[in-house]
């Protein structure tokens, strides 16, 4: 009998055609600087400036950037707009990173299970994901954070809830394709729990869809966020978020346009390096389908 | 070694490769698809190209007809197609020939056809696209075609959609579209190969009944030496990109001179019409005992009436004795691999009875079944699909004992002996499925089915995907296991050869029952039913006795 050895060597995973693909794809690499440089200066900048995010300079009101230690400029009450950016960005993308989250969660939860067991388990399921999707999600967002106290948490939670269906969609076809590969027989000819089967032996392959939809729900939730804050309905001051700065500057746009510009100019790189890094990620792990 | 020859016979010559070189890119497993090969095909004759795969027996019938994808360059050598030197020419040179003297017909006639277009718009196409004839005389053409490939009810045939007619039927289309140009070269490539063995008979004889009588030429790529016995004149054998051996038919069959074609057709599965010695065992009584077991499937709904009722398995019944196989042959739809997923309670039959050491396992449910399931274990067909391609060879082998509540640690040991036994190094163990060829995936396939130590093991369609030569190790593999362990098999498969290899007992299946359940002696030599005489008749390359191909008239 002759022993047979795997022919190929092992490759690494910084080796793998997935990471070639994807730092081959210039605006992805570009997308993932650019956020990478936004997190850290959000988190170790505020650290480095001589104000804090609340502190009033009263003699500055209105300063354009680059006046004195204000680099950014002043608002109209006279606070650091770096120092306000900053903190802003952390909420902002704190509140994006953290929905994307619980929405990729809960979508790839009911995803796998609609996927996997079919029937009327996923007739219920994916009739709820049609059902959310077929309400506005702006209108859903405002109503609901005007009924509730909008916490940031409230926020992330309310942002959350109006973007699972995506992520559900994609995992629930992935799955319902993978379940009649025979890897997937061979699971439950081995006496696998049907749980096992769906998490352990299913899921790992959907990875790669699940990383793609989610990095695009991060860009869709920042947006969001900024969306609600601006019209008020958000992130209340004094905390500062990209969205609610906007709305500060809004009857100012005339005298003190950095007002606008800037926070728009942060919540631009954000969301678009998030989806860059999806088109990145998209055609690296070949995911074949699009958004729904 | 024909350098001689092709001076002296230059006209009869139609299509001459010498030199021939196609590299790869970079990075692939070898430089060269194909290196420095040399063959001629002769005017009115057919030329197998037979190989494994990889042997680049494909890349060379697309370099003919000029169709290599970018990344794949010929950097040397010459091709003449009819005396013109195709190699270099530019692109609407090569187009202008395709179709009108060299034509191909493909492997899987379902992805060759346009699904959304009529059989009769997709032959006249072909012929308008050389700006032939008008809208009449192309439409003429093309259903005279169709009777040619003996296709029933040309007029009727013409307007059909690809999806209502069977693979038989579309590789008639198929050949129609190829022939439609009047080529005097035609290349296929595999054309047999995803069709049912009466099916591939027919067509088989089709092609060869064509060659004939328009005097063509046919380069012919296969795997499978019974199809070359039967069509081919000479034949070219190739391993990984070189050609190994070049003769006539007869030459190369009954005197192989090459080491590789020797091994070839060694591995190549015969009918054997032999019993098998059974195994001496001490066990009493059969392991498995079928009674009038029943599985339909149905799809749509009663209310809206589209309800549909497909009878997959229809009272089948037979006995398995310990430490015998018992061989399930049919055709595609036989119901065969039905047959194989109801024993082993993947899909739960409607009715009747599967008797496991003595108890009705068809009425448990999933739960208590699940400690059953140990002592019945199944290797599949795909080596490809089966293992999960996120998992190491380790936790493939180790999930189903540790789930059933073996020790982690042990079960890595078992896995590592059982890995020994199959024919696989224990380092494995770290690996990714993906860093294995076919055969040695079987083999992991083989080592997850005997980690319980089963009593019964079904092996649904577990060498189709593999080489002949890979094929025969895997099947020498099991007889081993079988020896060792005492296990039991249930061994479905399509192939009446290889059936005949393994099996003590053979079930033929034909329209989810079974016909005719017989010791091989029985079925390949004395078979009874007239589905079974059919079938043993249809094999490509074997004609115990006396037999005569009878089923080669008509299809349907």
């Amino acid at each position: 009998m002759t022993t047979l050895t795997a022919t190929q060597a092992p490759v690494r995973w910084w080796q793998s055609r997935v990471m070639r693909r994807f730092v081959g794809h210039r605006l992805a690499l570009l997308g993932l600087v650019m956020i990478s440089a936004l997190a850290l200066i959000c988190i170790i900048g505020p650290y480095l400036l001589p104000y804090d995010s609340l502190y009033i300079d009263l003699r500055a009101r209105f300063a354009p950037p680059m006046t004195g230690q204000h680099y950014l400029g002043t608002d109209p009450l006279g606070r650091d707009i770096a120092a306000r950016l900053f903190m802003a960005g952390r909420i902002s993308l704190l509140v994006g990173f953290t929905a994307m989250v619980l929405a990729t969660l809960v979508g790839t939860l009911v995803g796998v299970i609609a996927g996997y067991r079919g029937g009327w388990i996923s007739a219920v399921l994916m009739r709820t994901v049609d059902g959310f999707l077929s309400y506005p999600s702006i209108f859903l967002l405002l109503a609901l954070s005007a009924a509730l106290k909008p916490s940031p948490m409230m926020i992330t939670v309310i942002i959350a809830i109006t973007g699972w269906m995506e992520v559900a969609r994609i995992v629930e076809a992935e799955v319902r394709s993978l379940k009649e590969r025979e890897f997937v027989l061979a699971g439950r000819m081995l006496g696998l729990s049907r749980m096992h089967i769906m998490f352990r032996e299913i899921l790992p392959n959907v990875t790669g869809p699940i990383i793609v939809a989610a990095t695009l729900t991060v860009a869709r939730a920042i947006l969001l966020e900024a969306y609600v804050s601006f019209l008020g309905f958000g992130i209340q001051p004094p905390l500062p978020s990209w969205g609610n700065m906007l709305n500060g500057a809004q009857q100012y746009l005339a005298t003190a346009p950095w007002l606008a510009i800037i926070p728009g100019i942060a919540i631009t790189i954000a969301v678009s390096s998030f989806n860059f890094i999806g088109d990145g990620l998209r055609d690296a792990l070949d995911v074949r389908n699009d958004t729904l | 070694m024909n350098a001689g020859s092709h001076a002296v016979t230059d006209g009869m010559v139609a299509l001459s490769v010498r030199g021939l070189t196609v590299s790869l890119p970079t990075g692939m497993e070898r430089t060269h698809a194909v290196k420095d090969i040399s063959f001629e095909l002769q005017r009115g004759q057919i030329l197998c190209v037979i190989g494994e795969s990889g042997s680049g027996k494909s890349v060379t019938a697309n370099t003919v007809m000029g169709l290599l994808p970018d990344m794949i360059t010929v950097t040397g050598g010459s091709i003449t197609l009819d005396g013109r030197e195709i190699v270099g020419m530019g692109p609407e040179a090569l187009r202008s020939l395709r179709g009108r003297v060299v034509s191909m017909i493909f492997q899987d006639p379902l992805s060759a056809l346009n699904p959304l277009m009529t059989v009769g718009a997709q032959i006249d196409e072909t012929m308008q696209a050389h700006g032939i004839g008008t809208a009449t005389s192309r439409r003429e053409r093309a259903i005279e075609l169709l009777t040619e490939v003996g296709l029933p009810e040309p007029e009727l045939m013409y307007l059909q959609y690809p999806f209502r007619l069977s693979g038989g039927q579309r590789q008639r289309v198929m050949i129609a579209m190829a022939l439609a140009m009047e080529p005097s070269i035609l290349i296929a490539d595999e054309p047999t190969t995803a069709l049912d063995v009466t099916t591939q008979a027919q067509i088989l004889k089709l092609i060869r009944d064509i060659q004939r009588r328009k005097n063509m030429s046919v380069m012919f790529i296969t795997h499978d030496f019974g199809v070359v016995a039967e069509v081919a004149d000479s034949v070219v054998v190739m391993e990984k990109g070189h050609v190994v051996e070049h003769g006539t038919a007869h030459e190369v069959l009954k005197t192989p001179k090459h080491p590789y074609t020797k091994r070839l057709i060694a591995a190549v599965p015969h009918l054997t019409g032999t019993n098998r010695v059974p195994l001496q065992t001490e066990a009493n009584g059969p392991v498995l005992k079928v009674e009038n077991l029943v599985k339909t499937y149905r799809s749509g709904s009663k209310m809206f009436g589209t309800l549909r009722v497909v009878p997959a398995v229809r009272e089948v019944s037979f006995e398995l004795a310990s430490g015998r196989t018992l061989g399930v042959v049919g055709e595609s739809g036989s119901g065969k691999s039905s047959l194989g997923r109801l024993l082993t309670k993947l899909m739960v039959s409607d009715s009747g009875r599967i008797l496991f050491e003595d108890r009705d396992i068809a009425t448990l449910s999933e739960a208590e079944f699940r400690p059953m399931r140990q002592r019945i274990q199944m290797i599949f067909q795909d080596p490809f699909a089966s293992l999960n391609p996120r998992a190491t060879i380790g936790r493939i082998l180790t999930v189903g004992p540790v789930a059933h509540g073996m020790d982690p640690a042990r079960a890595r040991d078992e896995a590592r002996a059982m890995l020994d036994l199959v024919g696989l190094d224990a380092g494995a163990i770290g690996r990714f499925p993906h860093e294995f060829s076919g055969g040695q995936r079987q083999r992991i396939g083989i080592a997850r089915a005997l980690m319980f130590k089963p009593r019964l093991l079904v092996a649904d369609e577990a060498v189709s995907a593999l080489d002949v030569s890979i094929q025969a190790q895997i099947l020498q593999l099991l007889d081993r296991i079988q020896r060792e362990t005492g296990v039991s098999m249930v061994f479905i498969t399509h192939d009446l050869r290889v059936a005949s290899q393994i099996c003590d007992d053979i079930a033929v299946m034909q329209y989810g029952r079974i016909v005719e359940l017989g010791p091989p002696s029985q079925i390949f030599l004395d078979p009874q039913s007239a589905y079974t005489r059919e079938l043993v008749a249809a094999i490509p390359g074997e004609r115990p006795r006396d037999m005569t191909p009878e089923i080669m008239t008509a299809e349907l």
